[in-house]
């Protein structure tokens, strides 16, 4: 598969001030802090984390509606981290977001067909009534009656608007989609049907997505493969599969065990790991592995002295953690986890 | 005795559009020390009915019919007064979003001082040994100086919480949590459902735990309703839940969860839109989006019905017994759930 976007190194800090007229840096929030990873066309790229590891702000990078403070993000070969306004108007026809907040995200005082088409007008495509053809025709696309065309916002449904989001992304024909908690803010049922027509639509008009998420089963459902983000980096990238069946950063164990399952004996009869505390403030990141103070594999001496690679760990695609000491296997309760003296040895050196 | 038992409960808001019966006919019971799961998409009318239960619902906008035996007494109609007494000591209220409920000016220790003062004949500084007392308990580090931090010094996590705390502080019989973990992380909402569990058995007390999330529900739930259209559609125990569902709505809300194994297959989607309270279908109130819909559903609202698996099991739909176990038996075929363990 070819590559479409490759991302390296990428940071984005921002800063924090004192003062009213002389501002001074006091220091720096590194919501990004050095990510890496490579997008291949066609795959569907999940992101997972809690608020605040910094897996909005990433996303906001890459689509330069951000400007990232350092490293590369090359989209089909061009390196974009740096272009002008105009140069990255001709690359933002190739990639469009979905936004988290349908009631947010629509402009309550435009009529649908506007807000659809507005892309289309922006980039200047085809004349009025081509355009409006081409918007009804992807409110059907979507699911939408075309009549519905004249209609405002407020007259949808949570999930009617996120299928308006979506019609709108799709209009100017885009390889990446990056949406971003696109069905968090919808009911069970609604969030089915948004997930299924977000998979038929990367078939019908091959797309490309990333698509971020707090819901570790909404992620596993869509995504060919799957980054875990913590503070800013990415603790382990792999094949869906494989991240969710071996995981092998303590984090995303942590994680996974974390998620309440709907079924009353199995949930019960699991050996939960819950971690302690919240996560650090990324004003003031913890050294080295950042996930260390709340570790259960904590290892004095190590894990808060020499920060870990994300390398490869394993299976047929390339499986990266970034942990000196890796789950050996899954699932493990609580208990199994903190004791791994016999892998210390074995894993240290 | 019952903890609370609710009968037939109606609660019909007046809007300049029109009616809306936000919750009609809704009855159940919860027993002491036990926890009932309520679940139903937004709108489901499962809010509505425990702000009804609470006496929160502004009389001058609502018409509230029915009965609410709270220990064995009537609480529909009673004073404002009488129930401001019951609020807050016997029954303890937890809601989904701890910044908008907490007051950002005041410390937490003032907050939680307040709540024992109002329900308690003791001084300030019996009511602040308490606060330290309680936020101890909910496992918040450094309480005794915590707790003159004001609610943005906590994270989320930590503002859930102190709302427990709260909740808690006056040993109430039972605790309605309205989504308490909806706005939390998985890893803190872990936290907060394995200390809810432990406060439980620690303080006996009921738990009412009001949510969209199947698997909250069934990880701390002894019975669960499930309520569409502001009615109970089906009740049941928690395990017969999951193990048979008997009506169409609960078969698809299960199988619109994204499951953990199951990858790559097609979600099994509910077609269209929740109903309209202000305009309710005829009939079922599923039956606009129900695949196994028939002629009578159409006109006539189906019976809360016991199952023939159980007298605890009772749901709504007109389906025949046989049909009902056919379809489930091929849902469930769909849905396996060997790996889910991880």
């Amino acid at each position: 598969m070819t590559e479409l976007v490759r991302v390296e190194g990428l940071k984005k800090h921002f800063p924090v001030t004192r003062g009213l007229v002389f501002q001074k840096e006091v220091g720096s929030v590194k919501a990004v802090d050095g990510v890496d990873f490579v997008l291949r066309k066609g795959e569907t790229l999940g992101v997972v984390g809690e608020s605040g590891c910094g897996k909005s702000t990433m996303a906001r990078c890459i689509a330069r509606l951000l400007e990232p403070t350092g490293g590369s993000i090359v989209f089909e070969g061009r390196d974009i981290t740096h272009l002008g306004r105009h140069e990255m108007r001709v690359v933002r026809r190739d990639m469009m977001m979905v936004f988290q907040d349908p009631y947010a995200s629509l402009n309550p005082r435009k009529r649908v067909g506007f807000i659809v088409g507005e892309p289309l007008e922006v980039h200047g495509i085809g004349t009025e009534a081509e355009r409006k053809h081409r918007v009804q025709s992807l409110l059907e696309i979507v699911g939408l009656n075309p009549e519905h065309y004249n209609r405002f916002p407020h007259e949808f449904s949570g999930g009617q608007r996120q299928r308006i989001g979506i019609a709108r992304a799709l209009s100017i024909n885009p390889k990446l989609i990056i949406c971003d908690e696109p069905v968090s803010a919808l009911d069970v049922s609604v969030q089915a049907q948004i997930l299924n027509l977000l998979k038929d639509l990367q078939q019908d008009f091959d797309l490309t997505y990333i698509f971020i998420a707090h819901d570790l089963n909404v992620v596993r459902h869509i995504s060919d493969r799957v980054m875990v983000m913590y503070l800013g980096q990415a603790v382990e990238v792999g094949a869906r599969s494989e991240l969710y069946l071996e995981p092998k950063h303590p984090y995303t164990g942590a994680l996974l065990s974390a998620v309440p399952i709907a079924d009353p004996e199995l949930g019960r009869s699991r050996r939960q790991i819950v971690l302690e505390g919240d996560v650090p403030s990324p004003l003031n990141p913890p050294e080295a592995c950042r996930f260390h103070p709340r570790c259960p594999r904590f290892v004095d001496g190590k894990c808060n002295v020499d920060p870990p690679a994300l390398v490869h760990v394993g299976g047929i695609d390339d499986h990266l953690a970034a942990c000196h000491f890796p789950l050996e296997r899954w699932p493990m309760s609580e208990d199994e986890i903190r004791h791994h003296g016999a892998a210390v040895g074995a894993t240290s050196d | 005795m019952k903890a609370l038992e609710v009968q037939d409960l109606n609660t019909t808001f007046r809007t300049d559009d029109g009616l809306v019966k936000a919750v009609s006919g809704v009855s159940f019971s919860l027993e002491q020390g036990a926890t009932l799961g309520v679940v139903g998409e937004s709108g489901s009318g499962k809010s509505v009915t425990f702000l009804t239960v609470m006496g929160l619902v502004d009389p001058r906008h609502a018409q509230v019919s029915g009965s609410v035996l709270l220990n064995g007494e009537e609480m529909l109609g009673a004073s404002q007064h009488h129930l401001r007494q019951i609020r807050g000591a016997t029954i303890g209220m937890i809601f989904q979003d701890p910044m908008t409920s907490l007051n950002p000016v005041k410390t937490i220790g003032w907050q939680l001082e307040e709540a024992v003062l109002i329900h308690q004949d003791v001084t300030r500084k019996e009511a602040r040994k308490r606060a330290i007392e309680i936020l101890k308990e909910v496992e918040i580090p450094r309480a005794d100086q915590r707790v003159d931090d004001y609610p943005h010094q906590f994270s989320g996590g930590m503002r859930q919480r102190v709302m427990i705390a709260m909740a808690l502080i006056n040993n109430p019989e039972i605790v309605i949590a309205d989504e308490p973990t909806t706005a939390l992380d998985v890893t803190t909402q872990a936290q907060i459902l394995r200390l809810m569990k432990r406060l439980q058995a620690e303080y006996r007390m009921a738990i009412v735990m009001i949510t969209h999330d199947l698997g909250v529900v069934a990880e701390l739930s002894d019975d669960v309703i499930v309520m569409y259209g502001g009615k109970v559609v089906e009740q049941s125990r928690v395990n017969d839940l999951f193990a048979r569902p008997e009506m169409p709505y609960t078969w698809g809300l299960l199988g619109s969860l994204p499951r953990l194994n199951a990858e790559g297959s097609r979600l099994e989607q509910i077609p269209g839109q929740p109903p309209s309270l202000l305009n309710p279908p005829p009939g079922c109130l599923f039956h606009p989006r129900c695949e196994f819909v028939m002629d009578v559903c159409r006109t006539k609202l189906p019976e809360l019905a016991p199952s023939e698996h159980g007298e605890d099991h009772r749901f709504r739909c007109h389906l025949d017994s046989e049909t009902r176990t056919r379809i489930w038996g091929v849902k469930k075929a769909a849905l396996v759930t060997e790996d889910a363990a991880a």
